[in-house]
């Protein structure tokens, strides 16, 4: 069994690299990829445009808003499928029991100085979700770190602790508003007469002018995702690391 | 070391070094998801060959002497930050050319960005698939839970 998985996979490998002779050098600016419209039009076009000076955020946000909208979707419904699959609602509800708080989270330094460090993890990931269209960010990269941070008072408090303050149906109610403010947002083009997600039509309720209105609706949009994703990475989190209890963490 | 070898080397695979690494890294996912008997494992292949799509994708994306896909506005940006309402600034500051091979292509950033998110999730729930699995059947060995299924195996 293992010998056919072996030859199987050199016979992938040697096809795949027998036509890389063909593919463009490494680091060439004249390779396909690099010189097509597309590309080109969102280099030279994004900021005139947009006024958004991070290309990949203007093109997820914007151009391909869809894939992005959808995006969160699929990440809503992995955390949707996660609870249908693993949660146990059979066992002690963390609420009707009352656990002391010395049984689970880390030792005195962990409590420490995790307290030291979460607030800076938590205002470093508002502010990557705030700032994403001008610097290196966005919703999904802010969101991922909220979400650590979240989790990260889970390893140190332990999770009953963490889930006095994102409790289980308030981060289904987070994870359901992100996306209800992205495709809300989207709607609301659809209302002010222009087609769904073109952000251009929101021109009169944004201040500046109709490309400012692309840079306020990209923000708009990316704090929908960072609440779907900080919510479905703690949901996650919290389902797999109790085996769908949420009654004692790690 | 052997001349042919050199050459070999010298014209194959340096210029083509990034493509190199992504089917190394695709050989190990795929062998680990086709060969390996733990579904744990058979999921780290699968997170390995994800890995090397990505490498893939991104090291196409690269362009020589190119910076980040984000335009730097030469300490400009509080410039941009306060004229919400004039218009004249921001037009007038705009109207420097923009040299595409200066920036990193943003498509494959793009693109990736969002697999690497589709990526983590699939990997959850895939765990929490496999924890559903051992759960009920006490093993996580791919021969083992077949037995199991079987009409004749126990349980």
């Amino acid at each position: 069994m293992k010998i056919f998985g072996l030859i199987a996979v050199l016979v992938v490998g040697a096809l795949l690299l027998s036509a890389t002779s063909d593919f463009p050098d490494w680091r060439d600016k004249d390779s396909p990829a690099n010189e097509s419209p597309v590309s080109s039009f969102y280099i030279e076009k994004t900021e005139k445009l947009t006024k958004v000076p991070n290309m990949v955020t203007a093109v997820l946000a914007d151009y391909r808003s869809y894939d992005t909208m959808f995006e969160t979707v699929v990440i809503f419904i992995a955390g949707i499928g996660i609870i249908a699959v693993l949660r146990n609602f059979d066992g002690p509800n963390s609420s009707s029991i009352k656990r002391e708080n010395n049984d689970e989270g880390g030792g005195l330094l962990a409590r420490f100085t995790c307290s030291l460090i979460l607030p800076f993890i938590q205002i470093f990931a508002l502010y990557v979700v705030a700032h994403g269209h001008h610097s290196p960010g966005g919703g999904f990269q802010g969101g991922v770190m909220l979400g650590a941070s979240y989790i990260l008072a889970a390893l140190a408090f332990g999770l009953s602790k963490a889930k006095d303050i994102f409790s289980e149906r308030r981060t289904m109610i987070f994870a359901a508003v992100g996306i209800f403010i992205y495709v809300g947002w989207g709607v609301l083009c659809l209302l002010f007469g222009k087609e769904f997600l073109n952000y251009e039509a929101l021109d009169p309720i944004l201040p500046g002018d109709a490309k400012m209105a692309r840079s306020h609706s990209m923000l708009i949009v990316e704090i929908g995702v960072a609440f779907t994703v900080t919510a479905i990475m703690f949901s996650m989190y919290s389902n797999l690391s109790t085996r769908g209890r949420l009654s004692k963490g790690l | 070391m052997d001349p042919i070898i050199a050459t070999f080397i010298e014209e194959n695979i340096v210029p083509n070094f990034n493509y190199w690494i992504y089917v190394i890294l695709m050989m190990i996912g795929l062998y680990a998801m086709i060969t390996k008997n733990n579904l744990i494992k058979k999921l780290i292949g699968m997170a390995i060959f994800q890995t090397a799509i990505i490498l893939f994708y991104v090291s196409v994306g690269v362009k020589d002497a190119a910076n980040i896909p984000i335009i730097s506005h030469h300490g400009s940006e509080h410039h941009q930050m306060t004229d919400l309402s004039s218009e004249t600034d921001s037009t007038k500051e705009i109207h420097n050319t923009i040299d595409k091979d200066k920036y990193a292509n943003p498509l494959p950033h793009v693109l990736m960005l969002t697999a690497i998110v589709v990526g983590v999730s699939t990997l959850g729930l895939a765990l929490a698939i496999s924890q559903k699995i051992y759960k009920s059947f006490g093993t996580l060995e791919e021969d083992e839970i077949l037995n199991k299924l079987r009409p004749g195996g126990h349980d």
